[in-house]
């Protein structure tokens, strides 16, 4: 029986529902949307980044429906942004006021400020702790006790605005100046997209961008398939104040914003070797920036987008990772995963017709 | 630590990575492919040095891990970490001391003997990666000892620039044979690469790729007749703590009075020469 909605489509989607909520019940376990929000830190933050929605809560709630599957999460999520209104835009969120929890560059060992590494699986052994089966809460408020006596900074963060690595290479004019654009940008999520596309567009896309897409199109263009190793001039990660301009007053004035919160977020600023052009066809090298930018602590994802945002700027014409239409069209989670799925939907009729073509296709052959 | 082997892998995976490595040491400058494993540290880290060292160490070795130049770097540390917790084994921070040094980025300054043997991390063996992207094509041309795409890059940059513009993992040829990334060492390095007393192996985890230079093989790095190779231009400095010339210098910028000076890259040479010991 084919599955198209003739008679008895609707008991069957019935029953596939209720078999669904089976598969997620049977273990008679329950994970309440706390404890993932608490314990499940990466995914949360990867499918907010996707989801490009803001809310730790959601986030677990979709993980939790969607159970632990990253595509169904970032689905749901998406979903429900839609419904939401936009009432403002923030004002410019300024990095330079991130309290920090992670910060190091690959580029200068001495950077102003140090290294800060911050919680990170970077140095760690990816060996299985098998006596994770066995953690109990007792010992997690023994170990969490010692850890906080011992914890030489406690809540704030000591440090606040730290230079920015580039501002040194920009100094001694090895990178260029940029001037500061801060026009309003155009709302990938309001438009769509029209090529060529607008730079905030195509950073809007990146970090709206799934992972595993934006960090294999990453590594594409390290690889061979386009420009060859970068190198992080900074990476952040941290705490940014979001503020809005006071509703009732037109001003847009600093002093009447009004801070309504703060995100954290990874920004990474990746250095690429890259040539000048001169008067009289003369060739200077320089550096020019890559910039990555997504919510939450999504490293990988944010290097990735900043070597693409350079592909898609500067980089070499002919690869594919610095065809626009190529990276822009194909990295968005919702919006693949659909179409790719959509082929599980009934195709009876356009096969049909396929069929046709093809054996009358074959009858001509034998006729000859 | 329970639950694991010896040096990680398990016997019959460290024979097959010896078998890659003994090809490879018959044919230097060859990238022999090899059936690299997951590695309890991220590929691109090391895991290509790490898969050779764990496959050739032994209850009497002493193990040296530098990156960039210092044994005290976070990724030198995580692998010296891991390579003591799986086998137990010594570690030193003394390139004369170690029987074994994993490397990345740098040989060291002190020179190398025959009883010893240099791992480096390779993250790109492919020489000809930046002119052919893919893997299919240049495994061909090596074949062919088809190079002509690297010297025309060569070329192409003393057109644009005046000189060779490459950084490091400036491209050497081995044997006369075959053209191999030196891993990403700087051309300060390569020289030390031509009829090295020890055995270097370069290991490429992630592109799954053994290669070796074995002791006493001739390395040349390409170059013209009219352009010849250069390391980079260190005349006129000197370590600041040390005092020592002649080695490969990192750039120290003062944060407050913008001032430049020169420290010896390879921490543990310039150490000893504090501490007499050179």
């Amino acid at each position: 029986m084919g599955y198209v909605a003739v008679k008895g489509g609707l008991a069957a989607i019935e029953a596939s529902i209720q078999r669904l909520r089976y598969e997620r019940l049977k273990g008679r376990k329950v994970i309440e949307v706390e404890t993932i929000k608490n314990t499940l830190r990466g995914l949360i933050n990867r499918i907010m980044s996707e989801g490009s929605l803001y809310s730790r809560d959601l986030a677990a709630l979709a993980i939790k429906q969607g159970e632990g599957n990253p595509e169904e999460a970032t689905f749901l999520l998406r979903a429900y942004r839609s419904t939401l209104p936009r009432k403002y835009y923030s004002r410019v969120v300024l990095t330079k006021f991130m309290r920090f929890e992670r910060r190091i560059s690959a580029a200068f060992k001495d950077i102003p400020g140090g290294q800060i590494l911050g919680a990170t699986y970077d140095y760690t052994h990816r060996l299985l702790d098998f006596s994770l089966y066995e953690e109990k809460p007792a010992d997690i408020e023994k170990w969490l006790e010692e850890f906080e006596n011992n914890c030489p900074y406690q809540g704030e963060s000591p440090l606040s605005s730290l230079p920015k690595v580039v501002d040194y290479l920009r100094k001694e004019g090895l990178m260029a100046k940029i001037k500061e654009d801060d026009t309003e940008p155009l709302d990938v999520t309001r438009k769509s997209l029209e090529f060529p596309a607008d730079r905030s567009e195509r950073l809007q896309t990146l970090t709206r961008g799934e992972t595993g897409a934006v960090t294999a199109l990453g590594y594409a263009a390290i690889r061979g398939y386009g420009i060859l190793h970068p190198t992080v001039g900074e990476l952040r990660v941290g705490c940014v104040p979001v503020f809005i301009d006071y509703p009732l007053d037109d001003s847009k004035s600093e002093e009447e914003a009004l801070y309504i919160g703060e995100i954290q977020v990874t920004e990474v600023e990746t250095l690429f070797p890259h040539i000048r052009e001169k008067e009289y066809g003369a060739q200077d090298l320089e550096f020019f920036l890559g910039y990555g930018l997504c919510f939450g602590q999504n490293e990988t994802k944010a290097i990735a987008m900043s070597v693409l945002d350079y592909c898609l700027e500067k980089g070499p014409a002919g690869t594919p990772v610095s065809d626009e239409e190529f990276v822009l069209m194909h990295i968005d989670s919702v919006e693949a995963t659909g179409f790719v799925s959509h082929l599980k939907l009934p195709h009876y009729v356009t096969f049909q017709s396929k069929l046709d073509r093809v054996r009358k296709t074959r009858k001509g052959e034998k006729g000859e | 630590m329970t639950g694991y082997h010896f040096a990680f892998l398990d016997e019959n995976s460290k024979r097959e990575i010896r078998r890659a490595l003994l090809k490879a040491v018959a044919l230097p400058g060859y990238q022999v492919p090899f059936a690299s494993r997951e590695m309890p540290v991220a590929r691109g880290w090391g895991t290509g040095g790490l898969q050779v060292t764990l496959s050739l160490v032994g209850k009497e070795d002493i193990i040296k891990v530098i990156d960039q130049g210092s044994d005290e770097s976070v990724n030198a540390v995580s692998i010296k970490n891991l390579i003591q917790r799986t086998t137990g084994i010594a570690v030193t921070d003394k390139t004369s001391v170690a029987t074994l040094i994993q490397s990345r980025h740098r040989i060291p300054e002190v020179e190398l003997r025959e009883d010893q043997i240099l791992v480096l991390q390779v993250p790109i063996p492919e020489p000809l990666r930046e002119i052919e992207p893919s893997e299919y094509v240049t495994r061909r041309l090596h074949a062919d000892k088809e190079y002509s795409g690297v010297w025309l890059m060569l070329f192409e940059q003393i057109m644009k620039h005046g000189h060779m513009a490459t950084g490091a993992d400036h491209p050497v040829l081995v044997y006369g044979r075959y053209v191999m990334a030196p891993s990403p060492i700087p051309r300060f390095d390569n020289p030390k690469l031509n009829m090295n007393r020890a055995l270097i192996l370069l290991g490429a985890g992630r592109e799954k790729r053994i290669y070796a230079v074995p002791p006493y093989t001739k390395v040349e790095s390409l170059a013209f007749l009219d352009h010849p190779f250069t390391v980079e231009d260190q005349e006129g400095k000197s370590c600041r703590l040390c005092g020592a010339t002649g080695v490969f210098l990192d750039e120290i910028i003062d944060e407050e009075t913008q001032f430049v000076s020169y420290q010896c890259n390879d921490t543990s040479y310039c150490l000893q020469r504090l501490n007499k010991e050179l």
